[in-house]
């Protein structure tokens, strides 16, 4: 029982960040359909920003703010500076460009903050709550970042469902030659897109940090587990990436409590294969099916 | 109101349109007319900067067009409703009249959108439900009341009665015709459906490869039969 207990909340915990990572990558396919190969190295940068403020003495939150406010500013530039000339060229050049940026960033972190590995701080506990005679798995850190993937998530739905900004967005995402005619200024919009997805990806990053050691590769194996989880969900529904990264979160977890950790990865890919299988649009996709 | 002059624009080495001039006057609706490829739809993407004129211009009042970008033309009183409707259907019918509200000088008010329901009552019971599940003839509707929000001044319409019964596209032109009469709205509707739109429109304009054949009353191009064979196909 505190076995199952135990893999279970902390598959939780993990699905959770699988879940921002894959919302990430969900928020500018949805705009772009560029899948940003990028998106783990943008996150790792921003870590070492807020690792080398917390690490000046100053407090874990303004790190923590520091890493979300220049995600923000690195998605907007990027998207401004690199993924706007190949926006409407072929897609294998989107694809290129992110695998570059992938390469230049590690390459740029690791000259500019080395590529030792270095202790990232929690601000909350990272031993387990004990409940009666029982140990509960699930930490301080845990539940900070349960609540921390929720709270972007909420804010995500109500700045899509209930602002104009947010509706702009949509539309921009989903036609770009009516938004444009109907007087949205489209360009800003994918802009905006990519910021808040990198944004996001900065928090999955800081989640992934905490109480971990950090180094430019810290990241990158969130990427295929972020990638499974985000195509499990359908690449197109942000609600997917969300429940394909807790899918994939709880179920990796038992595979390792139960199986053993040398078949992580072996079975995400089987996950994704059936699903795959089952339903070829994802989870939560709604594309109609092609009347013959 | 809409004054075009000298209006060419290509596709790459295709010459789509090719030094169109006329005047459509304010408060009239005036029929753009043609075979398929004629460059109708050419010239509405044209005149609202989907396509840009490699000669020539078009002119909003006395607001020369060419060089104003796409994203600005609905806050000059300008709505171009695409062929193929444009209907955003991920989105619901309520957001997608929203969206028509945002392209406009001015904030768009709830009572704007509440005359839009109450000109469209099937648009209303639909409020909170996707596009996706409105007929054809609804969809013409939303995008039409998508594009009034915008409170234009001069409306382009791209096919409007594509693939609709003709019960909806008498329903539609009828619409149209008392919007003119209104507002004092400035219409220019291209077609392939001759027969109907000349029956509602002052002008016609016929454009065969690229070029202004004639430009008439519209009584006068309904009446010409060698035109009507030659070019309208009725």
């Amino acid at each position: 029982m505190q076995q199952f207990l135990t893999t279970a909340l902390s598959g939780l915990t993990q699905g959770m960040i699988f879940a921002a990572f894959a919302l990430a990558l969900v928020l500018i396919w949805r705009s772009t359909r560029i899948v940003n190969f990028a998106q783990a190295p943008m996150a790792m940068i921003t870590v070492y920003i807020a690792l080398v403020i917390i690490d000046a003495g100053y407090s874990y939150w303004l790190g923590f703010a520091a890493a979300l406010l220049s995600g923000l500013l690195l998605g907007a530039v990027v998207e401004r500076v690199a993924v706007r000339p190949v926006e409407d060229k072929p897609h294998i050049n989107a694809v290129i460009l992110t695998l570059g940026l992938f390469i230049v960033i590690h390459a740029l972190a690791a000259v500019i903050f080395g590529s030792r590995y270095r202790s990232f701080p929690a601000p909350f506990g990272l031993s387990g709550f004990k409940v009666g005679d029982m140990n509960i798995a699930l930490t301080g850190f845990g539940v900070f970042s349960i609540l921390a993937v929720l709270a972007v998530m909420l804010l995500l739905v109500l700045l899509f469902r209930f602002t104009n900004v947010g509706l702009m967005m949509r539309a921009s995402a989903f036609n770009q030659e009516v938004a444009r005619l109907l007087g949205v200024r489209v360009t800003r919009m994918l802009t905006q897109g990519w910021a808040l997805a990198a944004m996001v990806g900065s928090l999955s990053g800081l989640l992934i940090a905490g109480g971990n050691l950090v180094h430019p590769s810290y990241m990158d194996s969130v990427v295929v587990f972020g990638f499974v989880a985000a195509v499990l969900g359908g690449l197109d529904s942000p609600i997917g990436a969300v429940v394909g990264g807790l899918i994939l979160g709880v179920s990796l977890s038992f595979v390792s409590g139960y199986i053993g950790s040398e078949v992580v990865a072996l079975a995400a890919l089987v996950i994704l294969m059936v699903v795959l299988l089952v339903r070829p649009g994802g989870l939560f996709s709604h594309a109609p099916a092609r009347r013959v | 109101m809409l004054d075009i002059r000298d209006l060419t624009a290509a596709y790459g080495p295709v010459t789509a349109l090719d030094g169109v001039s006329f005047t459509a006057p304010e408060g009239k609706i005036t029929a753009v007319l043609g075979a398929n490829g004629a460059g109708k739809t050419s010239l509405l993407r044209t005149i609202s900067g989907l396509l840009r004129p490699t000669r020539g211009t078009a002119y909003l009042a006395d607001q020369d067009l060419s060089r104003v970008p796409v994203e600005r033309m609905s806050r000059l009183g300008l709505s171009h409703v695409p062929e193929g409707r444009g209907v955003i259907t991920e989105l619901t019918v309520d957001e997608n009249l929203r969206l028509g509200g945002m392209g406009r000088a001015d904030r768009a008010k709830p009572a704007d959108l509440e005359r839009i329901y109450t000109l469209f009552p099937k648009l209303a019971d639909r409020r909170h439900k996707t596009a996706h599940v409105l007929s054809g003839g609804e969809r013409q509707m939303l995008v039409i009341g998508r594009a009034l929000l915008a409170t234009p001044k001069v409306l382009l319409l791209d096919e409007p009665s594509l693939g609709l019964a003709p019960r909806i596209v008498a329903q539609i032109f009828d619409l149209l015709k008392s919007l003119v009469e209104s507002d004092g709205l400035t219409i220019v509707l291209v077609e392939q459906n001759a027969r109907s739109a000349l029956s509602i429109a002052d002008f016609g304009v016929v454009l065969n490869l690229g070029k202004l054949v004639v430009h008439d009353d519209a009584a006068v191009l309904a009446g010409d039969d060698t035109l009507r064979h030659a070019y309208l196909g009725f």
